[in-house]
């Protein structure tokens, strides 16, 4: 195919050509694709949102992709313009026949829109209506609860802006809101004591092998967390329960990484890695967590555990358990539910007990 | 000779197996196995299996650690309800845990922590067998003793972490779990308890000796690679009889870095780096919990973590977002 001088030219002067052409190819690869680095930039780009003072690698990172992507089911959310109620307005009580005893005050049409509102938010379309239902008698206790956050808690939901919370904050249009979660412990059989609480890989515990009881112990039972109490080893016992064990710490691990998951953020959001344990070092929303595990606890205690007659059975936990609150119920793993959307200015009624205030 | 210089031998010698030396200690009647040889093997190193001397005390050795073996896979598998694929499925999650904190050093039952107490035994005893053995085939050798004072350092560690911290703690509980993902979790909460480990100076001495093995290993390997052309792979007569290889070697780490070891020290610098990387990260975990109840705190009286200005002005960053 070649002409005979080149092929003869070749055979006389032999040369190795692969030593050279992998060398350059390697090379000019990596110069390539060094290049191509700087100027494009990372195929996916990061962003890291500091948080603490500079230099102690105290930062949220996440990918610009995600950061600019807010929550999908916030689009969704329909809200309604409360209608200022006029001097002998018909009261729902009167005016719509089988109304809601407990909104029964509401004028007619407030009472049609933050019920058919209800409706859409939880995806219950016969809530409040026809045959009492078990999601007409949870409802009112919900309402109960909404109206406890948005007034009692307000240091909590509207930490960064007005934002409050409805229905819609958990249930995004689902009659269960995902999120919740359930008694799972003990996860392995044959044990007993620590060893039946952990070493399973669950919903709770991941791709670890930590407890998988925190939620319950510390969003439930109120166990106070702790990893260690500063205590010398001789003024400390970890035998009689008087001081935090090892375990306590595995199982703090856990809830942690619940946090972080159900929040999207990672352990330097609230704690300086070098000293976990020192609450001095700890930012500011570090006191925002303690605040809103003492929330979850209420609303579990309060509103959660006395509907255990209310659900049916296939609404209860494998253990019979209520569906419980957590972290994941509200942030569904953002920093700020729905992106910190307006959840109760349209909704005087939700907003606190008592008579709703129309502006 | 190319061929050789790659990390799989490429010409392998196969022929009538070597039985090494007998002599007075009459090792040949305990040798157990028929020698062959294996190709696969030979890629790799020394091309003949066996024979293997396991003695009373590899007898022994093995059949304890096969105990630990079975005890701890047992209950794993009781632990799934006897479900062989769920085993396999949650393989790297499983465990046998230690006792719960609040039986301190009593005996607990078998199904918390009893079975790790008698596991735990078996394993003891099987790595102080295998250790005996290590020393008593030097010693029918007549070599050194420097494997088995080697291995010691190893279990120097072992015996902290399973047997010296947990008895001086009061409590069984603080052994490690046996399990794949469970041991690493006891790790992060042995940091994360006491105050943060990379302040405990002890830690980083042990690292300090780990990487300094690795780049010791990396240097000496590559020394020896490059000066084999002059017979320095032959170190013995090397160390004995100094050649050409020897002086290249030396002259090449001197002109490099003003100071190099010698044909015989470097191997003591390797011992040692190894040595000192458990026998150093021993006595950090010895003194955790037990002496010092936060390394942080510790530090800062020492004064090498640094203290912040205050206020640390947290609230001056971003922290909104979605």
């Amino acid at each position: 195919m070649l002409p005979k001088w080149y092929d003869k030219w070749v055979s006389e002067n032999p040369k190795d050509i692969f030593g050279p052409a992998i060398l350059i190819g390697a090379v000019g690869g990596a110069v390539l694709v060094a290049a191509l680095l700087v100027t494009w930039g990372r195929p996916l780009a990061v962003e890291a949102v500091q948080t603490g003072p500079r230099g102690t690698g105290m930062s949220v990172t996440k990918f610009v992709s995600d950061r600019a992507t807010p929550d999908p089911t916030a689009a969704a959310y329909v809200s309604v313009a409360p209608v200022v109620p006029q001097p002998g307005d018909a009261r729902a009580r009167t005016a719509v026949p089988g109304a809601e005893a407990a909104l029964g005050d509401l004028t007619a049409a407030n009472y049609e829109r933050l019920v058919g509102q209800m409706r859409e938010w939880t995806g219950i379309p016969d809530l409040f209506a026809g045959e009492e239902n078990y999601q007409t008698v949870v409802a009112r206790s919900m309402i109960q609860m909404t109206q406890n956050l948005n007034e009692n808690w307000e240091g909590h939901v509207n930490l960064s802006g007005q934002a409050g919370v409805n229905c819609y904050t958990c249930h995004r249009g689902q009659p269960v809101p995902t999120g919740v979660w359930f008694k799972i412990t003990p996860v392995s059989e044959a044990t007993a004591g620590w060893a039946s609480v952990q070493n399973r890989t669950t919903v709770q515990s991941g791709s670890t092998s930590l407890p998988s009881d925190a939620l319950e112990k510390y969003l439930l039972d109120g166990e106070t967390i702790a990893v260690h109490d500063l205590e010398s080893r001789v003024a400390q016992d970890v035998t009689d329960g008087s001081s935090p064990t090892w375990q306590n710490t595995e199982r703090t691990f856990s809830l942690m990484n619940y946090f972080d998951n159900a929040l999207g953020v990672n352990c330097v959001f609230c704690h300086n890695s070098r000293a976990f344990y020192d609450v001095g070092q700890n930012t500011p929303q570090w006191a925002q967590a303690q605040l809103a595990i003492g929330m979850v606890q209420e609303l579990n205690i309060d509103y959660m555990t006395p509907l255990q007659d209310v659900l049916p059975p296939e609404r209860l936990g494998a253990q019979g358990d209520v569906p419980k609150i957590g972290c994941m119920t509200c942030h569904k793993g953002y920093q700020r539910p729905l992106g910190g959307m307006d959840m109760v200015s349209d909704w005087p009624e939700l907003r606190a007990s008592g008579e709703p205030v129309y502006q | 000779m190319p061929e050789y210089q790659n990390i799989f031998t490429q010409v392998q010698v196969q022929g009538a197996p070597e039985w090494g030396m007998d002599n007075e200690f009459n090792m040949m009647e305990e040798r157990a196995g028929t020698p062959r040889y294996s190709t696969l093997v030979g890629w790799l190193g020394n091309a003949q299996l066996g024979p293997i001397y396991l003695g009373s005390a590899g007898v022994i050795s093995l059949a304890t650690g096969l105990l630990w073996f079975v005890i701890v896979g047992f209950n794993m598998l009781a632990q799934v309800g006897w479900s062989l694929p769920e085993f396999l499925r949650q393989l790297f999650w499983l465990a046998l845990e230690p006792p719960s904190p609040q039986y301190g050093l009593t005996i607990p039952p078998l199904n918390d922590g009893g079975w790790y107490i008698i596991a735990s035994f078996f394993l003891l005893v099987s790595v102080m067998m295998w250790w005996v053995r290590t020393y008593r085939l030097a010693m029918k050798h007549k070599m050194g003793k420097h494997v088995a004072w080697a291995f010691l350092s190893a279990i120097w560690l072992f015996l902290v972490l399973g047997l010296f911290r947990p008895i001086l703690m009061g409590s069984w509980s603080e052994a490690v779990p046996y399990g794949i993902f469970p041991h690493l979790d006891w790790t992060t909460a042995f940091s994360i308890r006491y105050g943060n480990l990379y302040y405990n100076p002890f830690h980083c001495l042990s690292i300090v000796f780990l990487y300094g093995s690795v780049l010791l290993f990396a240097m000496h390997g590559a020394t020896i690679l490059a000066v084999s052309r002059f017979g320095g792979d032959r170190e013995l007569e090397q160390i004995v009889d100094r050649g050409t290889a020897s002086e290249r070697a030396a002259l090449f780490w001197r002109w490099t870095m003003g100071f190099n070891a010698t044909m015989e020290g470097i191997h003591r610098w390797a011992w040692w780096f190894a040595v000192l990387t458990p026998i150093t990260g021993g006595i950090g975990i010895l003194l955790t919990g037990t002496v010092v109840d936060n390394w942080f705190i510790w530090a800062q009286e020492h004064n090498f973590a640094p203290t912040y200005l205050e206020p640390y002005g947290y609230e001056a960053y971003v922290t909104g977002g979605n």
